[in-house]
């Protein structure tokens, strides 16, 4: 069997895991367009910041990885077509690669909407690579003396703030959105949030958008003007569906995959940012591009590929953070009655719904999220678990004698 | 591969456990020097209310979502073991949204701490077992 990945970012890696965890010899080829090995899009911020170092980043997986799971990995390199009926992805080189089964992992590109003025400034990046991060390090220097404007003030665009700050003269955030971490969080929280983000140094203008850029000012629509040397696009990102919509491969925003994460197209699969996959409940395709959904569907993908049985369709939106020390983990949707609790340092919702835990935030202290995290994944009826006092802090003991038995003393994941 | 199971019914709630795992895991040579005026923070946990208490650690998960989640690579499952990398975690806590037992903290540092089974201590094997009065907790294949 040979397989084909296009792709080189944690989908592609689960893809590799998947496939060998099934198959041990067939050949795989991968093509990235990134020169660099595997490594967490999210610690880009977290390397500007100083929290993590180059060498750790590029080693996600250890240097000998593709050797020791058989992978030809050609790097640096773009896909220019798929050809479902052949079976070939053609690169950039030229070269034509034949597969058995194929899996697009293509990832997210970086959403750039048309805005007057934009090309005359000289020090722009988007926020979302690797080389995006050393880039915009080289655009701030080393004497603190860069004023920088970033748009968008979503998780790409605050990260990015974050991890910027100490090597900046000042940084201004922009959104169109009235709050911050519109697709994240709901006002107060955000509003929260913000303070600790605002008491750090960032400035932030929202409900405002840019009307038109100099090549140092932004003008605002609000009539504000905000000076800057630097400009940082974080507006958002979209799936990468390109060459899958050219192998004929259904698209609603994202990639169309089923459980086991093959595509409408004959032996096609797809992981990741650029996928759609149906949600467990209404069955309507959604793209939800997130670093566990990526792994999730990547080693499901590889595991179909390999001929094995896997399924996958358990995909929650879900999301750990922080900023400035203030940690913020948030999972499900807000669509139901919200029971709140405030102390001075921690502000938890839960959102329940038709006797499930349908979504939660949890900022400031986040102990054991994950055992609400669970209840909201596996759909736990609420009435089997003592919810007063799960309620109160996620803790096992809210689980009967018996479960509980499973939990710690065998029946593992 | 052996690891660390509950016996639920034999807890006493004395909390041993906690204290040797945060000794075990000190460097100190001694408990005094490792725990006395200290606030401590195990990587082995007890819940208790009323009558009941038990002891929550790391299940060493066969497919762990705790590393599945983890964006910098510090989580690997080792032989068997869910080990973490300190100097790769950046804090970003994914794993603590992860995790269903609630098995990943906080250490002092600033990191993310787990059971690693005692692997990387001079003990070498869990010293929160040795020290369960009431075998309690147990270490062995199941």
């Amino acid at each position: 069997m040979k397989y084909v990945i296009i792709g080189g970012g944690a989908a592609a890696l689960s893809c590799i895991e998947g496939i060998r965890s099934i198959d041990k010899t067939g050949g795989i080829t991968l093509v990235s367009k990134e020169k660099y090995p595997f490594y967490g899009r999210p610690l880009i911020s977290y390397l500007l910041e100083g929290k993590t170092t180059l060498d750790n980043v590029l080693s996600y997986r250890p240097a000998d990885y593709e050797q020791t799971h058989g992978v030809r990995a050609i790097r640096g390199m773009g896909v220019t077509a798929i050809d479902a009926g052949a079976h070939t992805v053609a690169l950039a080189s030229g070269e034509i690669l034949s597969y058995d089964r194929l899996c697009i992992a293509t990832g997210s590109v970086p959403f750039v909407p048309p805005m007057e003025g934009l090309e005359q400034v000289r020090d722009r990046t988007t926020f979302w690579t690797l080389d995006d991060a050393l880039a915009l390090r080289a655009m701030l220097g080393d004497n603190k003396d860069k004023r920088v404007l970033i748009i968008g003030a979503g998780l790409i665009g605050l990260k990015c703030a974050e991890g910027i700050l100490h090597l900046a003269a000042s940084v201004d955030v922009v959104d169109l959105a009235p709050r911050i971490l519109p697709a994240v969080l709901p006002e107060e929280p955000a509003a929260i949030v913000q303070r600790r983000i605002e008491k750090a140094g960032v400035r932030f203008t929202l409900g405002d958008s840019v009307v038109r850029f100099e090549p140092n000012l932004a003008h605002l629509k609000g009539g504000k003007d905000i000076a800057f040397d630097v400009l940082v696009l974080a507006v958002g990102v979209r799936p990468s569906t390109a060459l899958a919509a050219g192998a004929g491969c259904a698209i609603e925003r994202g990639i169309v995959i089923d459980s086991s994460c093959a595509t409408s197209a004959a032996d096609i699969y797809a992981a990741g940012d650029c996928t759609a996959q149906s949600e467990a409940g209404t069955g309507k395709p959604r793209v939800l591009a997130i670093w566990p959904n990526a792994m999730m569907q990547g080693e499901t993908a590889g595991k179909c590929m390999a001929g094995g049985e896997a399924s996958f369709d358990k995909g929650v939106p879900m999301n750990a953070t922080g900023f400035m020390g203030l940690h913020l983990i948030s999972a499900g949707s807000y669509d139901g009655e919200l029971l709140l609790s405030r102390t001075p340092d921690a502000y938890k919702a839960l959102y329940v719904r038709d006797d499930r835990l349908v979504g939660f935030i949890m900022l400031g202290n986040i102990e054991r999220a994950g055992i609400y995290t669970s209840l909201v994944r596996e759909r736990t009826p609420l009435s089997s678990i003592d919810f007063e006092l799960i309620r109160e802090t996620p803790q096992l003991m809210a689980f009967s004698a018996t479960e509980r038995a499973k939990k710690l003393g065998g029946g593992l994941l | 591969m052996k690891k660390v199971y509950v016996n639920e019914q034999w807890c006493l709630g004395c909390h041993l456990c906690e204290y040797y795992c945060a000794f075990a895991n000190s460097g100190k040579s001694s408990m005094i020097k490792a725990l006395k005026d200290r606030h401590i923070a195990p990587r082995i946990r007890i819940e208790e209310r009323d009558n009941i208490s038990f002891a929550v650690s790391c299940r060493h998960c066969t497919d762990p979502l705790c590393v599945k989640s983890c964006i910098s690579g510090a989580l690997s499952i080792v032989d068997g073991a869910v080990m973490i990398d300190s100097g790769k975690c950046v804090g970003c806590c994914s794993c603590i949204m992860s995790c269903p037992y609630g098995a990943l903290s906080h250490s002092e540092a600033g990191v993310i701490q787990k059971c690693e089974l005692c692997k990387k201590n001079e003990f070498g094997v869990p010293l929160c077992v040795q020290g369960c009065p009431n075998k309690a907790i147990v270490y062995e294949e199941r």
